[in-house]
């Protein structure tokens, strides 16, 4: 392996994002509220809002963010505002039990994790296949700016868990993550590789950048991702998704690094899909058999909970997946704003000094 | 230092109809003499020779169902 040249990561290190716009009541109130000083009154219900919805997700991640890397201008103690910690209860619940129900009764793991181990012949019907086939430049835009909200955070959510394990579980699942945070090279960290594909696309690579452009399919992967890593409760269920993603992982970056070579993207671009087509053919057997083996070994009454974080997962991939290929099919945007022109890609590299005069 | 030799073992996990585990870093030397390198804390190291990045596996040994299922799947939780 070749020493990698520095790469663009976050153009500001440590800024925060702006707000995000509000998209319904409850986030309008909570946008208004981070503004202000904490302990400013916020409502504590979430008076009937669609728990898929852009105005609860919205509003969730914006919590969640608090935990992250917060927002230019809003106070650092709203992170544990007792108000705001009781909206984000109030949203919490609309959405899990809505997710709870939509992955029907209890099933065990082995079986919502074995579901994930066939693979469709060809390319399958998924938008990875899709994109491999016949994606356009544009799309694989909006893939990479829409999936940006996590990548550009990729494995932040899921080391909470990590003091909620123990033993072989704990081990494995550090393994991972170490292997996610660049294995000791900064230049490694996926989402640092991931700011570099964007950066390929002609994407703005800042943090947060895309908020405004995802609709609440997409919000609602992260804030599934938050609620999962941030609750104890919910540890076996946050396993169960880690697991389900590592082991989807392989399969769709080898589409997408076709997708990326289809288009001509340049080798930052393909860099991010080829490293994930290696590394999750690893992380899945760790965290299936260390991860998901270790914590059921300690507390077996958590199986169903690794299988709902994995359905959940599976149903969540599925809503966003549904819309892009919806939104492509009618040759629209998939995003709730559309990206701007892309400007003519600067050159890579200084430009050729001119020709030497010919010769008399 | 003898009797201190467990600490230099590399534990290899064979996975039943799936890649062989390796305490990574690892050197591989191919059959024309290519050598491979990898950093990585374990290696899935390819068993079935189907993988397009052999040595190393990408899952390519896993079972392949008639794209037929999936849509039955979607067809299921119908509502958009």
């Amino acid at each position: 392996m070749t020493a990698a040249p520095a790469r663009p990561d976050d153009p500001a290190p440590g800024r925060r994002p702006a707000l995000p716009l509000p998209r319904g009541p409850l986030s309008e109130a909570l946008l208004r509220a981070l503004a202000r000083p904490p302990g400013t009154p916020l409502p504590d219900r979430t008076d009937g809002a669609d728990p898929y919805g852009d105005d609860l997700h919205l509003a969730l991640h914006c919590a969640y963010e608090l935990h992250y890397r917060g927002f230019t201008g809003v106070d650092d103690a709203w992170e544990w505002d007792s108000g705001l910690l009781r909206l984000r209860a109030a949203l919490e619940r609309d959405f899990l039990t809505a997710l709870r129900d939509d992955c029907g009764p209890a099933r065990p793991a082995a079986e919502a994790l074995g579901e994930l181990l066939t693979e469709p012949a060809g390319d399958g019907d998924g938008v990875p296949g899709r994109l491999a086939e016949h994606g356009e430049r544009w799309q694989l835009r909006e893939y990479a700016a829409q999936r940006s909200l996590y990548h550009l955070k990729e494995a932040d959510p899921h080391i909470w868990v990590v003091p909620r394990l123990w033993g072989r579980a704990k081990a494995g699942m550090v393994a991972v993550e170490y292997d996610e945070f660049g294995g000791g090279r900064a230049d490694r960290i996926h989402s640092a590789l991931f700011a570099a594909l964007m950066a390929d696309l002609g994407l703005e690579t800042a943090y947060g950048h895309y908020t405004d452009a995802c609709p609440a399919e997409m919000l609602a992967l992260t804030t599934m991702m938050s609620a999962f890593g941030l609750h104890r409760a919910l540890r076996g269920a946050l396993v169960g998704h880690f697991a389900a993603v590592e082991t989807t992982s392989s399969p769709a970056s080898r589409l997408l690094v076709r997708a990326l070579e289809r288009i001509g993207a340049g080798p930052d671009a393909v860099r991010f899909y080829a490293e994930h087509v290696e590394a999750d053919a690893v992380h899945e057997q760790v965290v299936r058999r260390e991860v998901v083996g270790g914590l059921l070994a300690e507390e077996p009454a958590l199986d169903a909970e690794v299988a709902f974080g994995a359905d959940a997962t599976a149903f969540l991939e599925d809503r966003l997946s549904r819309r892009l290929l919806a939104a492509w099919r009618e040759n629209r945007t998939s995003l709730v704003t559309p990206l701007p022109p892309e400007r003519p890609r600067p050159a890579t590299a200084p430009p050729d000094p001119p020709p030497p005069a010919p010769g008399p | 230092v003898p009797g201190d030799q467990g600490a230099e073992r590399r534990r290899v996990t064979p996975v039943p109809h799936g890649p062989m585990l390796v305490e990574g870093p690892v050197e591989v030397v191919l059959d024309d003499g290519t050598r491979v390198v990898s950093d990585r804390f374990t290696v899935a190291l390819c068993t079935c020779r189907r993988s397009r990045i052999y040595p190393w596996c990408d899952t390519s040994h896993r079972r392949r169902t008639p794209p037929r299922r999936k849509e039955r799947d979607r067809e299921k939780d119908g509502n958009t």
